[in-house]
């Protein structure tokens, strides 16, 4: 598999060396992007979002929850991923792997740290909040799919419906209203192979690439940014990645 | 029964079952083959509320190897409920003791209709998923993975399907839906080999008379022949009206 990587690398940095991409988009080119919001019925949100071949499901569940004992006046967030085998060859059953971990610790942190939801007016009584759960469902694996999540999840929560409380417990299939929302948050992820940086890399250029820079931002900020594998990054490359990511965050929001 | 603490409401109401069926019918069913791109064969059902994707891959190398067999191709299969499939609690990830069984029967009703002998020292792996429940999932779960199955180009000696039939105030009803499957007396899901009749996949649970028995599994029966035109169209759809991309829509 090894030996594979290191030619699919040689590949790479001589087509971008050219100033090309194996795919021949733009360096920094998102694949084509579909968002589908409110796909479920069941769920009290979720959504559909796929970049290129990449397909991911998010589901979001509102239940009852006792609060954590730092934060005894605020809801519980709590995010997964599954990389269902069913999405890719290279995913398999058991419990989650370290890939899986990461994407949703990394969407996890754009969604917390942007406060888009306001987490203390989960708050119900002593003891007792409201838990929302983003379940992140991975369907077809080529590439990217932290920002195919992070899509997915924010397309998701944006249509997701506050359950009713009477009594102090959830009454299912009544609604009061749409999740409060303040931010929109996107991610834009962007590869590197030597000194080519590229925006959206497919399964092909991760497989390749030296390393990755995950940045997620509001439309004002940075809110959480995750960078991945042995490769390095310079402090200009990251300013300027910093730039591109706020003109494609517009981009992204658009179709939220 | 009545697991949701709710009272039973009255299932069976002049001619009428709650969500206004007649008896021998079933809910609305679509389904779309070749919807995902790296899995082998794809399809996903609509039937009823319930929507459920299936992927499948093989026959490729039997790992472990201990799995193995000579003379084979050995069917794997894991049936998984997504945490916000339910219209309750937020599940837990993770086989439960239910979704391993339903693991266990769906594969040993492709056992006999894959011909596994065309591929030895192989695996043929089918996975599931429900992405939102509504009683019957079992059902529509295999339904899906024939598709799936024939999508990937895997020879089989019939294309199956499957569906459930009930007891609702002492009548028998075919496909119950989430309420029936909760409220009513009995229930008996049933895949057929529609060439020869024969029954792959039988379960019950409930109180039946003998003639009640034979009156459901010919329900079924009739039932999983309106099934198996759909599946055909959906095979069928793929090759008509051929996509660039493979694209998982849901309405």
């Amino acid at each position: 598999m090894e030996s594979i990587n290191e030619i699919k690398r040689d590949v790479l940095s001589a087509v971008l060396a050219a100033g090309k991409r194996i795919d021949s988009r733009g360096m920094y080119d998102y694949r084509k992007i579909v968002v589908q919001p409110g796909i479920l019925q069941n769920a009290e949100g979720s959504a559909m979002a796929s970049i290129g071949k990449s397909q991911v499901m998010v589901g979001v569940k509102f239940d009852i929850a006792k609060p954590f004992l730092d934060r005894p006046k605020e809801g519980v967030l709590s995010t997964s991923a599954d990389l269902l085998p069913l999405a890719s060859h290279l995913f398999e059953t058991g419990p989650p792997s370290e890939d899986a971990i990461e994407l949703a610790r990394v969407v996890d942190r754009g969604i917390r740290s942007s406060n888009t939801i306001d987490l203390e007016s989960f708050y119900l009584e002593e003891e007792k909040v409201l838990a929302l759960y983003v379940d992140i469902y991975v369907l077809d694996h080529d590439g990217n799919l932290i920002d195919c999540s992070s899509l997915a999840a924010m397309s998701a929560l944006l249509s997701s419906r506050m359950p009713k409380i009477e009594n102090g417990s959830i009454v299912r299939g009544e609604y009061s209203g749409k999740l409060p929302l303040k931010e929109h948050v996107v991610t834009c992820t962007f590869g590197k192979i030597g000194e080519r940086m590229f925006l959206d890399p497919s399964l092909d250029e991760e497989k390749g690439m030296d390393c990755r820079l995950t940045l997620a931002t509001t439309s004002t900020h940075l809110c959480a940014a995750q960078k991945g594998g042995w490769g390095t990054y310079s402090e200009r490359d990251i300013t300027e990645l910093l730039d591109i990511s706020t003109e494609k965050g517009k981009e992204l929001r658009a179709m939220l | 029964m009545g697991a949701t603490g709710k009272e039973k409401p009255k299932l069976y109401e002049s001619g009428r079952r709650v969500d206004g069926r007649g008896l021998a019918d079933l809910r609305g069913i679509k389904i779309e083959s070749r919807v995902l791109n790296d899995a082998d064969g794809s399809a996903y059902i609509e039937w009823g509320k319930n929507k459920i994707l299936a992927g499948v891959y093989g026959p490729s190398e039997c790992i472990p190897r201990h799995d193995q067999s000579l003379y084979r191709s050995v069917i794997k299969c894991r049936y998984n409920m997504a945490p916000f499939s339910g219209m309750e609690e937020h599940g837990r990830s993770g086989p439960s003791r239910r979704s391993k069984e339903l693991s266990k029967v769906i594969k040993e009703a492709f056992e006999s209709v894959i011909i596994s002998e065309n591929f030895p020292k192989t695996q043929i792996e089918i996975f599931v998923e429900v992405l939102q429940s509504d009683g019957g999932t079992r059902c529509a779960a295999v339904t899906a993975a024939a598709v799936a199955l024939a999508d990937a180009g895997i020879p089989m000696k019939d294309l199956i399907s499957a569906v459930a039939v009930c007891k609702i105030d002492g009548h028998m009803a075919v496909d119950p839906g989430k309420e029936e499957d909760n409220f009513g007396e009995s229930d008996m899901p049933i895949a057929f080999s529609p060439r020869t009749g024969e029954i792959l996949l039988f379960q019950m649970d409930g109180l039946l008379s003998r003639e009640e028995l034979s009156e459901g599994i010919s329900l079924a029966r009739q039932a999983s022949e309106k099934i198996r035109k759909i599946q055909v169209e959906a095979i069928a759809k793929v090759y008509q009206e051929p996509k660039e991309e493979r694209f998982l829509v849901i309405k």
